[in-house]
């Protein structure tokens, strides 16, 4: 075990950023067009990074496995982007959103980057305003804002249910000119399938033409990972079905830590599951907790009625609803961080006051009826109606809501078949989102020089809990405005390496490890299909290493998910071949990986014998059930070693966390 | 609504890769949940014909949430589906009846070449992009501050509307032309409609159209049934207004 070196500036935390920029190399425009970047991944962190790289002269290539650019999974996040502007006048400060983002993630996060990531969260909104991202707007042609969970201000901005969408489409313009003036070389359908490294330098990745099956050789003097997080292993997740860890992993495999696996974010409200073909779970956003009230049945026979469709939940009386957050948490009440939120509905739900007629009865109740009325009652008075009738009022309302979260409601029509301007919606906590990834250093950089890895992929701002609109917010700050200084910085060292050559041992022995494990796909004629294992890969996770974790039940899945490995190995079948269109192999290329990360976020939550953000291990919560950090013996960033593809071989090592200017307190919002 | 189970024949196709001939296969699934999506049948397909050592089918999709654009998919003779304002991964079973036969087919229109089964080539349209769909504005961070230009609400939510196009391609695939116009539309529509975007208005038409012609997009001639299948519900009105902008340009020089 070694202690790591994060490399933090050393200053005020409000100048650390600053100095740090003003004593980083430069590389000078004339110089720039010698040296190669390679980036993999067009999420927001990747294709902001890509253009900038472009913009600034490098020759960029960049990959995604979708068919364009624009599907990357940023795509689809929907409630908004978080930025301290203090447009609202509520006392929003770069402190108090950088205090709010180390609450929330239950003070595991680093304190210089969080602080970073709040100073320049302005510029981003300033900076996708001036691309052309609609974002929502008053009347008086201002920006609009809303609230988001875990923070008493209002700084989250939005474009309806579809900022992600906005943003993406917006880093992707820039990417698409950069593209089109030649600064930037696009490789769409390819899939990242091994780093090569060089004397310990990452110089360059190997990967796989999806729609030729061709193994490419790509060289480059820096290599950045945007590829997102590992939500799938889960099976059952909001992710997108194609994403993957796979290229962290490769990364991993060749000599970068990986950190605090085991921190996922369960996200509160989502779709509940409804049958066993389910291939993906369904986001309804946070952002509808601002208007959405959360409750279960007071009475458990109540309950009981529903699920068995006796009674409908309009016919539950007031006194007889629980708004169990607003109960226990009153100072925050519906906009508690979304690990809190989760749990909340999973106790009520265990303890048998779901609503959801499922196999787990697992759902509870986003009820919009509340807000219909009060905002309806006001859009009234706006138009000078002091004496609305209630049919006016619910009217307006229901319009108000529309023009708020209309395409969310229309989701959740689509897949339910129910009214939720009717009836409540029903939601329940699912997979969404994966705080732990490849250790990164102040700069961005992993344990292998040279290898950069931004976004979800890395580990670094947001602790054991991410707040709300705020992976928006990290993407883009990491590939516009960070990851520009941080990799020139490295880069000046290499203006006079020259070009980089593919035709090398190294890049030979990678491209043949990668030739080998696809034809051993191909050519192992077993019984079952990839999802088959994937489905029970997911299925011990969310049992064993979801929402609530244990001792026993973790080393139960480390038995488990190696026994899956071995049957795997043995007996899926992959159709077709490995020289064509092939999403099959790509599938098992990408489930081989998911199960060794598995494996690792098991041994990672047994390793850490304390509650806090969404690693929620039973055996460490105070009485009214609330998460039980140990600051003494935990208060490190995990970051784990590959040692071969059993986890539990993985070694140990250890970054300290310093609160120098934040007092580390136990997380309240009550 | 409770969920059932129904039972289905399919007709789907099936195409080697782009050079070989293609043809429709018939295929039968039992017990498909009415609460799954379509994908999530095609999925079940899938499971069946790889349970039986075949080959399963290709098609494209990644978020199924309808956003993401990648899910395409004629269904029985429609864009994304029976059902309008619909991307194929929102589409569910329940919009179907017991012993239904379903034709399954993949984009057909000469700028989207097939690639496999039903996965067809898109990236004329990221071609349409890099020609001209964005603001030549530098990502440096440094530019005015957000609030420094008023917006109308009126104008910003109309942008906001025209910048919902998801890039699916169901405008170019029901069109009897392949005409693009309603994609290309969009982008130009939400550009123009911005104080940010009016700088290089001229430009941006011109240099899109010339790219979406050179991909070998057909004509507009106002059939308007782009509007109609547009899962995000992508008005007219923008190919309207791309017109205007077009000839403005053009009649500025």
């Amino acid at each position: 075990m070694s202690i790591l070196d994060s490399k933090i500036p050393a200053g005020h935390i409000s100048d650390k950023w600053t100095d740090h920029k003003n004593h980083l190399k430069l590389v000078a425009p004339n110089n720039r067009p010698k040296i190669d970047v390679i980036v993999v991944g067009t999420g927001l962190a990747g294709a902001s990074a890509a253009a900038s790289f472009g913009e600034m002269g490098y020759n960029v290539k960049a990959f995604c496995f979708q068919d364009s650019p624009r599907r990357a999974h940023s795509i689809a996040a929907q409630g908004g982007i978080n930025a301290a502007k203090n447009y609202q006048n509520d006392g929003d400060s770069v402190y108090r959103l950088f205090y709010d983002t180390i609450k929330g993630g239950d003070y595991r996060a680093r304190e210089a980057n969080v602080h970073r990531l709040a100073e320049v969260s302005g510029n981003i909104i300033d900076q996708c305003v001036a691309q052309g991202v609609p974002f929502a707007r008053e009347y008086g042609g201002l920006l609009d804002n809303r609230s988001f969970g875990g923070t008493q201000v209002q700084r989250t901005f939005y474009a309806a249910g579809q900022t992600g969408q906005q943003l993406l489409l917006g880093a992707y313009s820039a990417l698409s000119r950069q593209i089109g003036l030649g600064r930037v070389k696009m490789y769409h359908r390819h899939e990242m399938l091994d780093l090569v490294t060089v004397d310990g330098k990452a110089r360059g990745i190997i990967a796989r033409n999806l729609v030729t099956g061709e193994l490419e050789r790509h060289a480059a003097h820096a290599v950045i990972i945007a590829s997102g997080g590992y939500g799938n292993v889960y099976f059952l997740s909001t992710n997108a079905m194609g994403s993957n860890v796979s290229a962290a992993w490769k990364v991993h495999k060749r000599g970068a830590l990986f950190s605090n696996p085991c921190f996922v974010q369960i996200h509160p409200t989502c779709v509940p599951v409804h049958g066993t073909n389910q291939a993906k779970l369904t986001l309804m956003s946070e952002s509808l907790r601002n208007s959405g009230r959360i409750w279960v049945p007071m009475k458990k026979e109540d309950a009981e009625a529903i699920r068995e469709g006796r009674l409908k939940p309009t016919q539950i009386a007031e006194e007889d609803r629980d708004y169990f957050l607003e109960r226990r948490y009153p100072a925050f009440g519906n906009l508690v961080p979304r690990d809190v939120a989760s749990r909340a509905a999973k106790e009520r739900c265990d303890a048998g006051f779901g609503v959801e007629a499922n196999d787990t009865n697992e759902g509870v109740y986003l009820d919009f009826s509340t807000e219909i009325k009060s905002k309806g009652r006001q859009a009234a008075f706006a138009q000078g109606d002091h004496n609305p009738s209630n049919e006016k009022i619910i009217l307006m309302g229901k319009k108000w809501i529309e023009e708020k979260y209309g395409n969310l409601f229309q989701m959740y029509e689509k897949i339910t078949d129910d009214n939720p301007y009717e009836t409540p919606m029903k939601i329940y906590p699912a997979v969404h989102y994966t705080m732990g990834g490849v250790w990164v250093d102040y700069n961005l950089q992993s344990t292998i020089k040279g290898c950069f890895v931004a976004g979800e992929a890395n580990f670094s701002d947001h602790g054991a809990n991410r707040l709300g609109a705020s992976a928006l917010m990290q993407g883009l700050s990491d590939g516009y405005f960070v990851l520009p200084y941080t990799v020139s910085d490295y880069l000046a060292d290499e203006i006079r390496t020259g070009k980089i050559s593919t035709d090398t041992p190294e890049f030979e022995s990678a491209e043949n490890e990668v030739k080998n494990s696809i034809e051993k796909f191909v050519s192992n004629k077993g019984t079952k299909s990839v999802d088959f294992f994937h489905k029970r890969l997911g299925l011990i996770m969310w049992n064993k290493v979801g929402m609530g974790r244990n001792e026993q039940g973790l080393k139960e899945a480390i038995e488990e998910i190696g026994t899956l490995r071995d049957e795997f190995y043995q007996d899926v079948f992959v159709p077709g071949d490995s020289n064509e269109l092939n999403p099959e192999l790509e599938k098992a290329m990408r489930v081989a990986d998911l199960i060794e990360l598995g494996q690792l976020m098991a041994v990672d939550a047994l390793n850490r014998n304390e509650s806090c953000g969404g690693h929620f291990r039973e055996e460490y919560q105070d009485a009214e059930g609330e998460t039980l950090r140990d600051d003494e013996n935990f208060k490190y960033v995990a970051a784990w070693e590959y040692k071969g593809m059993d986890a539990i071989n993985s070694v140990l090592h250890k970054e300290d966390l310093n609160y120098e200017f934040i007092t580390i307190a136990a997380r309240n919002y009550k | 609504m409770a969920s059932k189970f129904i039972n289905i024949n399919l007709k789907i196709w099936r195409q080697k890769n782009a050079n070989a001939k293609g043809s429709l296969e018939s295929y039968k699934l039992d017990k498909v949940s009415t609460d799954s999506s379509f994908l999530e049948m095609l999925d079940q397909l899938n499971d069946q014909l790889i349970n039986e050592q075949k080959e399963s089918i290709a098609f494209d999709h990644d978020c199924r949430e309808g956003i993401c654009g990648m899910c395409s998919l004629y269904i029985n003779g429609r864009a994304h589906g029976p059902e309008t304002g619909t991307t194929t991964c929102q589409l569910h079973m329940r919009k179907f009846n017991d012993g239904d036969t379903i034709y399954v087919e993949p984009w057909r229109s000469r700028a989207f070449p097939i690639i496999k089964d039903l996965v067809v080539d898109r990236s004329a349209f990221d071609r349409i992009q890099q020609a001209g769909g964005f603001v030549s504005v530098n990502t440096s961070g440094r530019t005015m501050d957000a609030n420094a230009i008023p917006i109308p609400k009126a104008d910003a939510d109309k942008a906001f509307e025209a910048a919902a196009c998801i890039g699916c391609g169901a405008c170019v695939a029901t069109c009897k032309n392949g005409s693009a116009m309603l994609f290309v539309g969009a982008k130009v529509s939400q550009y123009a409609l911005l104080p940010q975007g009016k700088v290089e208005a001229k430009e941006r038409v011109v240099n899109m159209v010339r790219q979406m012609d050179e991909e070998g997009f057909g004509n507009c001639t106002n059939t308007g049934a782009c509007e109609i299948e547009c899962p995000k519900g992508i008005s007219l009105e923008n190919i309207a207004r791309m017109n205007r902008e077009f000839l403005f340009a053009a009649a500025k020089g």
